[in-house]
């Protein structure tokens, strides 16, 4: 409010005849707390009553006759259905990714409705429409806009936004069950255990809440982590987020299979959306595993890996090849064939050691070396500058869903004990979040966790 | 720290081909090389060319076969080897690039890696003007070099083991003062040979394991378990100073596992390969934990391991420079230079016989460090390449 106050008295001509916003300041902080609670759509709307969290702003349409005809582009994935999507949706270039604490004070009931309230606009946006009744630029001319605005005229460029839920959000650190949630929790989400190597920030790492938003359009996905934390403001914050610059895994058949910066093919015997038992056994939580609210859903895990690029930029490209157990160029295993070849982790060569060494990622990293355990990788290169050595703040922003956390951890533990990778990379964030079932229409993410 | 890629470096992977080139980044595709393909089948070892010019030359082997491979170019004894490719997966491609004098060679294949090879056959390699003329010393040069990194990592692990047993004297004794001022002296006999140390798997981790490095579970031995009771202000809130128990059974496995490791070095000799290799792993050991600060969490030592870590590596290229000067001055006139400036930035934080604590540099100070070692890394790791016959 404070703002507002200092809008109006910097703008003569409109505080001369601003009765909305001189009303709207001596409305006081309960008026302002109630405003913050119907969330930005109606604060954006503030002087007109009774609107509610429609939508506006054609921005599909306008996408649709846009000069840009591409698959990538016009690719608009419906947010309601039996998953959420942005998981086994094919991967897109782009992702902000971003968690979030809830506020101090923040009932259960405001928590429901912040769940309303980002359901709504993420269904918006999927869609391709602005946030909000009046959008960017339709609205009140003494109010501010609905939506921020900078999305207008692009297309969705496949937009998806994935919810879920941290295990702080049923348990504080102090023991604290803030929204009677507690006994719903599922089993499997505790914080992931401290791997050998772990050099966690905390100001990377956890959050209550967490949403992930892909788009082949950089603009878009931070549109919309921007407008979701807008409209959240007061009833929870930004406790970390990452902006992810080239998809690291193929998660569809259709797909090529991407370099990560070590300039290495990533992800190339991935879960594929192509293999419906294998998504089913590996990545959707079955009603039978439980809790009752989590079915059709999964679990998301996070981890920000640093790559010491300047090092590993150095190294032989005999051992770059070891290491990874891949070739550089076709990426095909170093047992022979091509990139889609299974690896002949048995082969020998030279004194009958394994052509694919012993510490080699795709051996550590590979279902048959894990007893069978799969997950979905989705993760994406990043470049947030560089560090105070001068060197580039760069790596792998690794995110992956699976069934049970388990899988997470015993694939990890295996690599982070093992792996020749380990010389070169650091995890240095960390997170873990429970990822709702898809969205009926009508109803909201989280909708059976509160029931 | 445990490694494990130094390990794989140290013991493993010989490049043996013969690959004399210079020492920078390869940002000049106008350089001149041949390039060659060869077809190594079943049954044959096809060369594209049967010929080509003195200097650099690029053999990209494919197998075609169904068993590895590999490529062999010969001497014009028809047996030494001159270069090699190895361990090519069926259906892979591999590239030798091998800087020949001119003269009379072979070129072989083995798949199935036994028995004589297929398709041997002559190639030559045609005079020009740049050709280099061989140094029929080199193989003396080589083999002293060797004995003599020997001598120096025996005489390194003996120091570190007469230094351990007296650190370990006063930390057991509760002489924390005497225990803190020996503890960065003694652990620069590890650090300087640290490579040669990390090899032997589980050694490393036993003496050298950071906390953070820890599985769960794990039991934490070694130096920066000690390290962390002798520097307990920077401890978590809640640490305990151990008990006279404790520090006993640190004490008699800190000093039971560097008498395992000073048996394991007697009688070791070194491959060049091993050596360049050393001396690479070294400067990484730099770049990853001590000018990060990350080595030393509470004694802050870093500049004491960062010192050793270089002399280290300054003894394995002193050991072939007098090699590198006939195959590549160039490259031994900017390691020579590179090393140089890293060596004054380090002297300007000595005090004493020691150096300032890390946390006492300034952000610009260890920028500059940072800096001097990503310019030495780059010649450094050309080294190899350059060298190893």
């Amino acid at each position: 409010m404070t703002r507002s106050l200092k809008n109006s008295s910097s703008r003569p001509y409109r505080a001369e005849s601003g009765n909305e916003s001189s009303d709207t300041f001596s409305a006081g902080p309960t008026s302002a707390r109630g405003l913050s609670r119907r969330g930005l759509l109606s604060l954006a709307g503030a002087g007109v009553a009774g609107i509610g969290l429609g939508v506006a702003g054609e921005r599909a349409a306008m996408a649709s006759s846009s000069a840009s005809g591409s698959a990538s582009a016009s690719a608009v994935y419906p947010f309601y259905g039996s998953h959420q999507t942005g998981i086994v949706t094919p991967a897109q270039d782009r992702l902000h990714f971003a968690a979030f604490d809830v506020s101090a004070g923040t009932t259960r009931a405001e928590l429901i409705e912040l769940l309303q309230d980002w359901t709504i606009a993420a269904a918006s946006m999927s869609a391709g429409r602005d946030v909000g009744e009046y959008g960017a630029v339709s609205g009140p001319y003494d109010a501010p806009p609905e939506d921020s605005g900078e999305a207008q005229g692009l297309p969705t460029a496949g937009l998806t936004i994935t919810f879920g839920f941290g295990p702080t959000l049923f348990e504080t650190a102090d023991g604290v069950d803030r929204f009677g949630i507690i006994s719903r929790r599922p089993a499997g989400l505790t914080p992931l255990p401290h791997f050998p190597g772990d050099d966690l920030d905390e100001g990377r790492s956890d959050g209550d809440l967490c949403i992930q938003a892909c788009s082949n359009d950089p603009q878009v996905a931070v549109h919309a982590i921007r407008n979701l934390s807008r409209i959240a403001f007061g009833r929870a914050g930004l406790r970390w987020s990452q902006l992810g610059f080239g998809r690291t895994s193929s998660t569809s058949t259709t797909q090529d299979t991407p370099r990560n910066l070590f300039g290495f093919k990533d992800g190339t015997s991935n879960i594929k959306a192509e293999e419906p038992e294998v998504v089913t056994d590996q990545v959707w939580v079955s009603v039978s595993d439980g809790p009752a609210w989590l079915a059709g859903g999964s679990y998301l895990v996070a981890r920000r890996i640093r790559m010491t690029i300047e090092t590993w930029d150095r190294s032989f490209l005999s051992e770059q090849e070891a290491v990874f157990g891949r070739t550089k160029g076709s990426g095909a295993p170093l047992s022979g064939g091509t990139e889609f070849t299974e690896p002949d982790f048995v082969l020998a060569g030279r004194e009958d050691q394994p052509l694919i060494s012993a510490a080699a990622h795709v051996r550590l990293a590979h279902s048959t070396q894990n007893k069978g355990i799969k997950i979905l990788r989705r993760g994406y290169n990043f470049v947030d500058g560089n560090d105070e050595l001068g060197r580039l703040e760069a790596g792998l922003f690794f995110i992956s869903f699976q069934r049970s956390p388990a899988q997470f951890t015993a694939v990890q533990l295996n690599l982070a004990k093992h792996d020749a990778l380990n010389e070169y990379i650091r995890h240095v964030g960390s997170a873990l979040f429970a990822v709702p079932g898809g969205i009926p229409d009508g109803s909201f993410v989280g909708a059976a966790l509160f029931a | 720290m445990p490694h494990v890629l130094h390990s794989v470096r140290l013991l493993g992977v010989g490049v043996l081909g013969v690959t004399l080139l210079s020492g920078c980044v390869a940002n000049n595709p106008a350089a001149s090389h041949t390039a060659l393909t060869v077809d190594s089948s079943a049954t044959n070892c096809a060369v594209s060319a049967n010929e080509a010019p003195a200097g650099s030359i690029r053999f990209s082997v494919t197998n075609s076969g169904d068993q590895v491979t590999e490529f062999y170019l010969l001497a014009d004894d028809g047996r030494r080897i001159v270069g090699e490719a190895e361990n090519i997966g069926p259906g892979l491609s591999r590239d030798l690039v091998v800087q020949l004098d001119a003269g009379r060679y072979f070129t072989a294949c083995k798949p199935g890696m036994a028995g004589d090879g297929v398709g041997k056959a002559e190639f030559t390699a045609t005079k020009t003007d740049a050709a280099a003329t061989v140094d029929v010393e080199r193989a003396a040069q080589i083999d002293s070099a060797n004995s003599d990194y020997a001598v120096y990592v025996s005489d390194q692990i003996d120091q570190l083991v007469t230094g351990t047993d007296s650190f370990a004297a006063a930390y057991m004794n509760g002489d924390d003062d005497t225990a803190r001022s020996l503890y960065a002296k003694t652990r620069v006999h590890w650090e300087r040979v640290e490579t040669i140390a990390e090899s032997f798997g589980d050694l490393d981790p036993k003496l050298d394991l950071r906390e953070a490095d820890l599985e769960e579970g794990q039991d934490w031995t070694g130096w920066h378990a000690i390290e962390k009771d002798l520097w307990p202000a920077e401890a978590e809130a809640g640490f305990e100073a151990y008990s006279a128990d404790k520090r006993r059974a640190l004490t008699e496995q800190l000093v039971a596992d560097t008498q395992t490791l000073h048996t394991k070095v007697q009688g070791l000799s070194f491959t060049l390969s091993q050596q360049t290799n050393g001396a690479i792993g070294l400067l990484d050991e730099v770049a990853t934990g001590k000018v990060t600060g990350e080595e030393e969490t509470w004694s802050h030592t870093d500049l004491w391991d960062f010192q050793a870590n270089v002399d280290g590596a300054r003894v394995l290229y002193d050991g072939v420079r007098r090699l590198l000067l006939q195959t590549d001055p160039d490259l031994a006139a900017s390691l020579d230079t590179e090393f140089a400036s890293l060596q004054t930035l380090l002297d300007a934080q000595r005090v004493g016989d020691g150096f300032k604590l890390y946390t006492d540099l300034t952000p610009a100070e260890i920028r500059a460090l940072a800096d001097q070692v990503n310019a030495l890394g780059e010649p450094l790791n050309q080294l190899t390449a350059a060298l190893v016959l």
